[in-house]
């Protein structure tokens, strides 16, 4: 059995393509060229070129002392935090516009939540001289500015999202809907492992990059390419994507998803999926998703403006329903305590998204001869306005 | 035989109305039904709210979110539209997005359906293939004819194979857009228009997205057997009477 997609575009029973006929030959198009384009050696040339002189990779697989001594067991930061732009998400945006300039498209859609995804999108589309139009939820654009101002900065143009509850599952929904009225000359650059086949696994394998270099770092320092374990944090899950990536079918390697608890499970402010969702559909993809019991898809909560989507990617979907990997829950203080604990051991502010990852550590024991790779997947540069307000710095 | 197919045989244009149930106020879906068949109107597309509807403008998103908001459920429509075959005989069809549905129970639903008198469903985000593999016999066993749409950018291969499909009508979407998006139609609708009309289908074509008026819906209807208003509709129920309907649907068909 393998946990990776199936020729239909599905992860066990999880994935699909289930959008409007209007959205078919966009989606078709890039389903029938992407793994031909992504396998073209120029392509490759050209996306590792990039990712080496514009992002910075290799990324340091960097050993964490302090923070390994405190847990008493071997841990390896993954930093993604190191990266250009500040986070993961700069590894799809790099690969989705090389996809875009081959496909003939001149103009760029995306959809941003906090602005991470926004601003990597704006940077790849400044870079490549292409038109950027990112669609964010209004309530989203209030409360994340610096974000927007960067956004500006790189020369996108930022669209409020007005619709539902204004946040990104409605910048996601916006931007599907733009899709759907530039059909030829548009290409739609998501930011995570979700939406309509083939979107996951393209995205999967933009990130897969993480993995790759995990294993001949890992290699070097442990003599082994195989952690015991791996951990990422989930919102939609492109970080954890493409940390588990070329992990995914070695059983001896176990998998941690840590998603967002919010104020707690129970509490009713929660983006814990996996615990509270059920199956669905949700932009395009047959997943876990949280909703009413009438089928409506309800507004997830957490301090992390990354994690809080109420869906999740069919390929984390089918690793919680197959028992491959397992999903921990970290509410916002657990995660913000982590994220403090880690700048005091480690010298290193992280993002709360990845803070969640952290916390991890106070919730399950490792023995002291495990080898536990973090996907430390953002820096908290974005988020220092809300370390401030909970900590009272 | 299907009421929708009844209809299709019927030698006229055919006029098919689109509102969204729980709006304006939860409780007005028997009465908008009524008065629209009252007005001549050939079939009723009734919409079931989502949360989420990605197909449509800001229109039908509006009144969507408000009819929640009213507490339209799933399950309170069918109660609504239990006794709905004692006074209305065209044909009505159900038009939502699957997740709902899903989440009823597809078999439950199509039950339903069936038990209150629906004759179609239209479910934009349920792919031809996945309806195929795992809903078609379901759907027939309830006498349900499942609707599919095509575009402008639908290939003439994939058309076809959409006709061979299809029972009833097919879905003509006139532009690349959401509903709501455009009014009126230019020489790149007349053209597909034109394109559609010449491949002889098995289907009869209806028009939908982009037809507000009577100008719109004879420009529709030159080349198909009917046309479809929605965002237009749900905009005149917002800001008119009830009663008022039949001045709605006069206007659509004055000159006809």
């Amino acid at each position: 059995m393998s946990y990776n997609i199936d020729e239909r575009g599905y992860y066990g029973e999880f994935g699909g393509a289930f959008i409007p006929e209007m959205l078919y030959p966009n989606v078709e198009e890039l389903r029938q060229n992407y793994l031909k384009i992504m396998a073209e050696p120029s392509f490759q040339e050209e996306f590792h070129a990039l990712l080496k002189d514009y992002v910075g990779r290799p990324s340091p697989l960097y050993f964490a002392e302090r923070l390994s001594k405190k847990y008493n067991t071997k841990i390896y930061l993954k930093r993604e935090d190191l990266n250009h732009t500040g986070a993961h998400k700069i590894n799809n945006t790099i690969g989705q516009i090389l996809m875009a300039k081959r496909l003939g498209k001149n103009r760029i859609i995306a959809e941003t939540g906090a602005g991470q995804h926004g601003v990597a999108t704006a940077t790849v589309c400044a870079l490549m001289g292409i038109e950027c139009i990112v669609y964010m939820g209004e309530i989203d654009i209030a409360r994340q500015a610096p974000n927007v101002a960067r956004m500006k900065m790189l020369g996108a143009t930022v669209v409020p999202a007005l619709s539902g509850s204004r946040t990104l599952k409605d910048a996601t929904n916006e931007a599907i809907r733009d899709w759907i009225n530039n059909p030829v000359d548009t290409h739609y650059i998501i930011g995570s492992v979700v939406g309509p086949h083939p979107y996951p696994d393209m995205v999967a394998k933009f990130q897969a990059v993480v993995s790759e270099e995990i294993k001949n770092q890992l290699l070097e320092k442990e003599g082994t390419e195989n952690p015991d374990y791996l951990i990422a944090c989930v919102g939609g899950g492109s970080n954890a994507a493409g940390t588990y990536y070329h992990y995914l079918d070695n059983e001896d390697v176990n998998i941690i998803a840590v998603e967002a608890a919010g104020l707690g499970i129970d509490s009713g402010e929660s983006a814990a999926t996996s615990v509270l969702g059920k199956e669905g559909i949700i932009h395009g993809s047959k997943t876990l998703l949280m909703q009413t019991n009438d089928g409506q898809i309800t507004e997830p909560y957490s301090i992390s403006a990354g994690l809080d989507y109420p869906g999740v990617g069919p390929m984390h979907a089918n690793l919680y329903k197959t028992g491959r990997a397992e999903f921990i829950a970290i509410t916002d203080d657990e995660a913000m305590t982590a994220g403090l604990e880690l700048s005091q051991l480690e010298g290193i502010i992280p993002a709360i998204e990845s803070s969640h990852a952290l916390a991890v550590f106070e919730h399950k024991k490792f023995k002291p001869e495990d080898i536990v790779v973090l996907n430390l997947s953002g820096r908290g540069d974005k988020d220092l306005q809300n370390y401030i307000d909970y900590f009272k710095l | 035989m299907n009421r929708i197919n009844k209809k299709l045989q019927e030698d006229k244009k055919l006029l098919s109305i689109y509102f969204t149930a729980g709006y304006p106020n939860v409780d007005d879906t028997v009465s908008i039904i009524q008065n629209l068949e009252k007005s001549g109107v050939d079939m009723i597309e009734i919409g079931l709210p989502f949360s989420d509807p990605l197909a449509d403008g800001p229109t039908i998103q509006t009144s969507s979110t408000q009819a929640l908001k009213n507490g339209m459920t799933t399950e309170l429509l069918f109660e609504q539209l239990k006794g709905i075959r004692q006074s209305v005989s065209i044909p009505l069809i159900i038009m939502g997005y699957f997740n709902p549905m899903l989440q009823y129970g597809v078999e439950d639903f199509c039950k339903k359906c069936q038990k209150v008198g629906i004759d179609g469903l239209i479910i934009p985000d349920l792919p031809v293939d996945v309806y195929n593999d795992y809903y078609k016999t379901t759907f027939e066993k309830h006498d349900l004819i499942n609707v599919f749409l095509i575009t402008p950018q639908t290939s003439d291969e994939r058309v076809r194979y959409i006709d061979s499909v299809s029972d009833g009508f097919i879905y003509m979407v006139s532009s690349a857009s959401t509903t709501g998006a455009k009014v009126g139609f230019g020489n790149e609708q007349t053209k597909y228009f034109e394109r559609i009309a010449n491949m002889n289908l098995n289907n009869a074509q209806i028009v939908g997205f982009g037809i507000s008026n009577n100008d719109t819906f004879t420009q529709a209807t030159k080349y198909a057997k009917g046309a479809i208003i929605g965002s237009a509709f749900v905009k005149y129920v917002t800001n008119n009477n009830l009663k008022s309907i039949p001045d709605f649907v006069d206007d659509i068909l004055k000159s006809k």
